[in-house]
């Protein structure tokens, strides 16, 4: 089993590195978007990722901020996750750029109009945020390293100034006031950010289907939803030790998403049926062209059975009677199906023409309204969840983030 | 088709009884009677049946326009005036265009749209050019996380290729979809020969900057850029009106300076016809439309 995942592990590592090697060799050309469908798989992609970090983050604040006790010893996870999906959207939508080079005009000459600048400066605050939240969840136990060689070692000594003597209960209790402080500030910026990255679509005058106030709560509930899946299949599978604890943990986790997909299904009710009942407007023809066009699959497929249907039935039927397993599954499938969720979100909108006829007014392959991902964008795809996996394997391993403790020492 | 001819003959005839009555005062008219002649006023021996018509190309009185705007020594107000009825599709604006600003494929800031009316054997086409609309009220400003595009004083939308870090958001906010991605392809990229033709490597001027473009792992702007229609900033600012206007066959492209009101397009926009494309969304285009 675990050979067959570094196997795995070792194939898309390489598609990703072959992604990554042609997008600078070879810039856009490789991609299938155009001019009239502007935004791709990656846009797809990042909305997917942060949306994966936002969830995530909202769980640890369960703890932090609302004190959630039970669910305390995933809370570093959590953190953990919501880095390094976060660095996996960066890096997405970075490669998603005409010019790499020039991301930093965003901070050297932000627009403060453009929703898009609002975003990066929010996520940059975000990412700091996470940085000194993992610093104070985790700085208590590093005086127990502080004597080892290597990376742990050297983290240890770097972060506690060289400190050996073990953290006091009164330090313990202070470092927990200050993270209620950061994910008291997390909180509304998490909400601000990923409401943000909706509103970047919904604000968006010319195109029919994202111009709708519901953009925004649809992207925080997908957030939680697929954020929250997402630690469950990783808690579920991955948590070192599988007792009753985690038994107890598991189950609520598996309430939760199941509560999240059906609010979200709520959600996804009103979007569709309110510009569509009457069969009438702008929106209808492109929704029809969602659910029922040439990939229709997306959403009926990939969505709603392996989305909805089967992780709920795996829940009701075996999850929540105590077959663990089946939680860890079905969250997993809510999790990695989101993404088509996320392209059904994106793509629809710009498929649909703006002005009818433009398409045959200059015929070129890149000024058409059809779209599908190329293998070029699905390598680089690969590439960013190979780099969040990594991160967050290296980062359990060489710090305490699974109580307390690195882990190899709990495994 | 029929009930409105038998509606027509009947305005006529009862246009000329009322016609006949007020034209012969009291007298009776019969219904249905001869239509009258009209007698012709009598023509001097040799000359001419109507007076001598002066004809102007509209390029002329255009250039003379625009001579004037450039020294007003008031900031002019830039319009662009498309006759749809006189375009008869021929894409030579297009192509002139594409030709000024050295554009590469996919990069388009003039498609002229087709669209057929009807079907084989009653069908037409109708042809609507579609520039850059220079909006008064632009979406594809504001929505640039690096001010990278901006409304001048004189109306144009101009961007910055130096400084758009090519995320695309403009695109997907122009609702004319008016804007378009340098992908970095090239006219000779994948054909038999070698290396790019001369024209591929010339600058361009648009903006009134010289940009030579390039792909590489840090593209030469305007690769990897969002482009669009300048209305030949580069060729107004030298006295030059825009390529597409000097291009149109039709001659159904006008340009010209809308805050004055001896200029044709004034006089072109003030015309109940004129009208400008998705005026519901309050964008305020700068490119009218006589219908
Ligand atoms: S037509 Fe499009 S690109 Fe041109 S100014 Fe208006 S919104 Fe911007
Ligand atoms: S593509 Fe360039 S001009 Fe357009 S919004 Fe992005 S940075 Fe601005």
């Amino acid at each position: 089993m675990r050979a067959w995942g570094w196997i795995l592990y070792g194939v898309l590592a390489a598609i990703g590195l072959a992604g990554f090697i042609l997008r600078f060799a070879t810039g856009h050309q490789l991609a299938g978007y155009g001019s009239y469908v502007p935004w791709g798989l990656w846009v797809a992609a990042y909305i997917y990722f942060i949306g994966l970090s936002a969830g995530a983050f909202l769980l640890s604040a369960l703890v932090y901020v609302f004190g959630v006790r039970k669910l305390e010893p995933i809370a570093p996870l959590a953190l953990v996750v919501a880095l390094a999906s976060l660095l996996m959207a960066l890096i997405t939508i970075w490669f998603d750029l005409g010019h790499l080079e020039r991301f930093y005009y965003v901070y050297l000459r932000p627009n403060f109009r453009s929703m898009m600048a609002w975003m990066v400066w929010l996520y940059t605050a975000y990412g700091l945020l996470l940085l000194s939240e993992l610093y104070f969840a985790l700085r208590r136990h590093l005086p127990r390293y502080a004597d080892r060689r290597g990376v742990t070692g050297f983290l240890a000594r770097l972060l506690t100034r060289g400190r050996k003597t073990p953290f006091t209960e009164e330090e313990i209790h202070r470092d927990e006031g200050i993270l209620r402080v950061l994910g008291t500030i997390g909180v509304p910026l998490a909400i601000a950010f990923h409401g943000g990255v909706g509103a970047l679509f919904g604000t968006v005058v010319a195109q029919d289907l994202w111009h709708s106030p519901i953009y925004p709560i649809l992207f925080l509930t997908g957030a939680l939803l697929s954020g929250g899946a997402l630690m469950t299949a990783v808690y579920v599978f991955f948590w070192p030790r599988k007792d009753e604890r985690w038994r107890e943990i598991s189950l609520l986790l598996g309430r939760v998403v199941l509560g999240l997909i059906l609010f979200d299904l709520l959600l996804e009710w009103a979007e569709y049926s309110i510009p569509m009942w009457y069969g009438v407007g702008p929106e209808f023809k492109a929704l029809w062209n969602t659910l029922f066009g040439p990939f229709w699959y997306v959403y009926w497929v990939f969505h709603i059975l392996l989305g909805v249907v089967v992780p709920v039935l795996l829940l009701l039927a075996l999850g929540l009677r105590g077959r663990i397993g089946a939680i860890g599954l079905a969250s997993f499938l809510v999790a990695v199906t989101f993404l088509a969720i996320r392209l059904n979100l994106v793509i629809p909108s710009l498929v649909h023409p703006k002005l009818e006829g433009l398409v045959h007014a200059y015929h070129d392959h890149r000024l058409t309204f059809v779209y599908f991902p190329t293998w070029f964008e699905w390598s680089v795809v690969v590439f960013s969840v190979v780099l969040g996996f990594t991160l967050t394997y290296v980062l359990v391993r060489i710090l305490p983030v699974i109580e307390g403790r690195l882990l190899k020492e709990v495994a | 088709m029929s009930e409105l001819e038998s509606r027509r003959a009947f305005l006529e005839k009862v246009a000329s009884t009322v016609f006949a009555g007020m034209v012969l005062g009291g007298q009776p008219v019969k219904a249905g009677a001869e239509p009258l002649k009209v007698e012709l006023p009598p023509r001097p021996p040799d000359g001419p049946i109507l007076p001598e018509l002066e004809y102007e190309d509209v390029l002329v009185r255009m250039q003379r326009d625009l001579e004037r705007a450039l020294n007003k020594g008031t900031i002019p107000k830039w319009v662009m005036v498309i006759d749809t009825r006189k375009c008869v599709g021929c894409h030579a604006c297009t192509v002139s265009c594409a030709v000024e600003n050295k554009l590469p494929p996919g990069v388009v800031y003039r498609p002229v749209i087709e669209e057929q009316i009807g079907k084989y054997p009653e069908v037409s086409w109708r042809f609507l050019p579609r520039p850059c609309m220079q909006c008064d009220n632009p979406p594809c400003v504001p929505v640039c996380p690096v001010g990278a595009t901006w409304k001048r004083a004189d109306g144009i939308v101009e961007i910055d290729y130096d400084a758009c870090i090519g995320c695309r958001y403009c695109l997907v906010s122009c609702p004319y979809q008016a804007r378009t991605f340098d992908f970095g392809e090239n006219w000779t990229q994948d054909t038999p020969g070698q290396g790019h033709m001369p024209y591929e490597e010339l600058p361009t001027f648009e903006w009134g900057e010289v940009h030579v473009r390039k792909e590489a792992v840090i593209p030469h702007s305007p690769v990897g850029n969002a482009r669009k229609c300048s209305f030949c900033l580069h060729r107004i600012e030298h006295g030059l009106l825009p390529q597409c206007v000097t291009t149109c066959i039709g001659r159904a492209t006008f340009f010209g300076d809308a805050s004055d009101p001896e200029s044709l397009v004034f006089q072109l926009i003030h015309q109940p016809n004129a009208m400008r494309l998705k005026e519901e969304l309050g964008t305020e285009p700068r490119v009218y439309y006589l219908v």
